[in-house]
């Protein structure tokens, strides 16, 4: 009983944040006001996001933030293992590091990058002075991708991390001991019982990077209409809730279904190391 | 359990507390809502001041659709809102503007006759001037060699990657359509189809769909050209004297901004007070020397520096200006140009 009564502040914050919003959504994607006050039922909006222009949108918002993902993979599983690896006074410093630039709000990080990639910025006149043909960087595919990357790395670096620092190190030795490689002890060793931290790492910058709208606005120059610039769209300037909704519940589900593919794929792991 | 309830009740006192001291009970709280980087905040001080019951709650938004959508979304309470000429005629139409009592503005006397009493607002029943306006090129002469006189430089492919639009769905389908030689104002499908096709082949040379960074983009030279307002290029000029202005020859828009006060406004005579105040001439003059936009102040006009006043990006001659047509509510089509917009943000067509 008693703990029902703590339980109850927490539920209703959920009920009125987190319900309600989400049937509200539901309610407005699937309805068209007539006129006059009245609604009906439609599938109208849902019909509309099936058109290819907007089916290109998703398309690209995926990929876009697939490739993201990948690019955070590769730089941040290295960095987890530098910092898992060096002393723990290194540990804190390297991890520190990473954090500050977090403290500071996302959207100023990102105006910054801006000023850096412009034809007179800094990281522009820095190319040219190596001597590489660069006329300017922003509103490019590249800037796009390094906002993300920049922006979500730290998301793909702490759960590796984490998970590293916590490893036993006498199953290194052990693999060492049986006479494997070093590539041979990550491969079958490191990489596998890692491979958590990886998935929530995956989890931590795809979502952010499907949904950002930000990002493709201010470095790609409104040029890289993603699925969040579609919705934003659709609510600020079209005043059209039904679409905006609509767009909103695809992108749930497809959050929904790539997490239970990866929630998939972690227990199949899970299961494996037990046998 | 009675250790949770004692715990509890602190909460709530706590949180009481904090609720009360936000509020700052004993004030009035005027909500203004106008465009980004529109006024100097100094004046909203100065107004608190000489209203000592009053504490101004300044917002800003990006386009008059964005203010439409918060203003008819219900959860605000906008007491004085910046909205221009179609958009007044809009809200207006739909009931959404409060009449104003003229009685309480007497600084409306200083007004030009030439910007009371307009298409949009007949007898300045629901707006007062704020400024006014044209849009047109703003290009930095170090990088364009020609002479620029028609929107058709937006589409050669000598500046690719090297110009900016507005992200405004209105103004640049206008810039499409006049290019065309149709009527800014035009609801006809096969026209309006014709600038949406001639805005998605603009695309690739677009280096970028700005909003109000433009200025600061112009300034350092990311781009040779852009479609801008002209208080916009009068800025640029300031941080960067190689930028001109030009109203191309095909013709542009006029515009104006204006002071409302909203049906969500729950303060009417306070908001009035607060236009008032906008108006009298030596706020409007500190403000206007701030803004750079153009003023249908009078006074503001007499007094303001010559170098502003005789500059032609401001003030243009009467030739340019009747090129110039002003906006009509298309709400009518309005989904034709939100369907328009969507097709050329997103270029799906082209790829």
């Amino acid at each position: 009983m008693k703990r029902d009564w703590v339980a109850y502040p927490y539920m209703g914050w959920m009920l009125v944040f987190v319900t309600v919003p989400l049937v509200l959504l539901l309610y407005n994607s699937v309805i068209i006001d007539s006129g006059s006050g009245t609604v009906r039922f439609t599938l109208e909006h849902f019909g509309r996001v099936l058109e290819p222009m907007y089916l290109s949108v998703i398309w690209r918002s995926i990929m876009l933030a697939l490739v993201s993902t990948v690019i955070c993979l590769v730089l941040g599983y290295p960095m987890a293992m530098i910092i898992a690896n060096s002393s723990l006074k290194t540990q804190y410093v390297l991890i520190i590091l990473f954090i500050i630039p977090m403290w500071m709000n996302f959207l100023a990080r990102t105006y910054a990058w801006m000023t850096l990639l412009e034809k007179t910025g800094l990281f522009s006149q820095f190319l040219r002075w190596l001597g590489l043909p660069v006329t300017g960087l922003l509103h490019t595919d590249f800037a796009v991708i390094l906002g993300m990357v920049y922006n979500f790395l730290p998301f793909m670096i702490f759960p590796i991390y984490v998970v590293l620092r916590k490893m036993d190190k006498s199953l290194l030795e052990a693999s060492r001991d049986l006479g494997a490689t070093p590539l041979m002890t990550f491969r079958r060793v490191v990489f596998p019982l890692s491979l958590s931290g990886v998935l929530s790492g995956v989890t931590l910058v795809f979502m952010p990077a499907v949904t950002t709208f930000a990002i493709p606005q201010l470095l790609g120059g409104g040029h890289y209409t993603m699925i969040g610039n579609l919705i934003e769209q659709q609510y600020l300037r079209a005043n059209d809730w039904g679409f905006g909704s609509a767009l909103s519940i695809i992108l749930i589900v497809i959050i929904l279904l790539s997490m239970a593919l990866i929630y998939k794929v972690d227990r199949k792991e899970d299961g494996g190391l037990m046998i | 359990m009675k250790k949770r309830l004692i715990g509890l009740a602190c909460l709530v006192v706590l949180l009481g507390a904090a609720l009360l001291t936000g509020c700052d009970s004993d004030k009035t709280k005027l909500y203004v809502y106008n465009w980004g980087d529109y006024m100097d905040r100094s004046v909203i001080k100065q107004f608190e001041q000489e209203n000592p019951d009053i504490k101004v709650v300044y917002e800003e938004f990006a386009s008059n659709e964005d203010m439409y959508v918060k203003v008819t979304a219900g959860a605000s309470n906008y007491d004085v809102a910046f909205p221009s000429d179609y958009m007044v005629r809009r809200l207006a139409n739909e009931g959404l503007l409060h009449e104003l009592n003229m009685d309480n503005i007497p600084n409306f006397q200083y007004i030009d006759s030439r910007f009371t009493d307009m298409g949009y607002d007949p007898g300045n029943r629901y707006s007062i001037p704020y400024t006014w306006g044209t849009v047109g090129i703003a290009y930095n002469t170090t990088m364009v060699d020609e002479p620029v006189d028609s929107w058709g430089i937006l589409w050669d492919e000598k500046y690719e990657k090297n110009l900016f639009m507005y992200d405004s769905q209105r103004d640049s389908i206008a810039v499409a359509l006049l290019y065309l030689g149709y009527s800014l104002n035009s609801t006809d499908e096969k026209e309006l189809e014709e600038a949406r096709d001639l805005l998605i082949a603009q695309r690739p040379l677009v280096s970028s769909y700005v909003g109000d960074e433009v200025r600061d983009l112009m300034a350092a030279q990311e781009a040779a050209l852009a479609v801008v307002y002209n208080g916009d290029a009068m800025q640029m000029y300031d941080l960067n004297p190689d930028i001109e202005y030009v109203i191309p020859k095909e013709g542009s828009n006029i515009w104006f901004d204006c002071m409302v006060v909203p049906t969500t406004s729950q303060h009417k005579e306070e908001a009035e007070r607060f236009i008032d105040f906008m108006c009298r001439p030596d706020i409007a003059l500190q403000n206007t020397e701030w803004l750079c936009y153009p003023s249908p102040h009078t006074q503001v006009m007499e007094e303001l520096d010559e170098e502003y006043r005789n500059n032609p990006t401001l003030y243009p001659d009467d030739e340019a200006l009747a090129r110039c047509e002003e906006f009509d509510d298309l709400s009518a089509v309005l989904p034709l140009y939100n369907r328009i917009w969507d097709e050329v943000k997103v270029g799906a067509l082209e790829e």
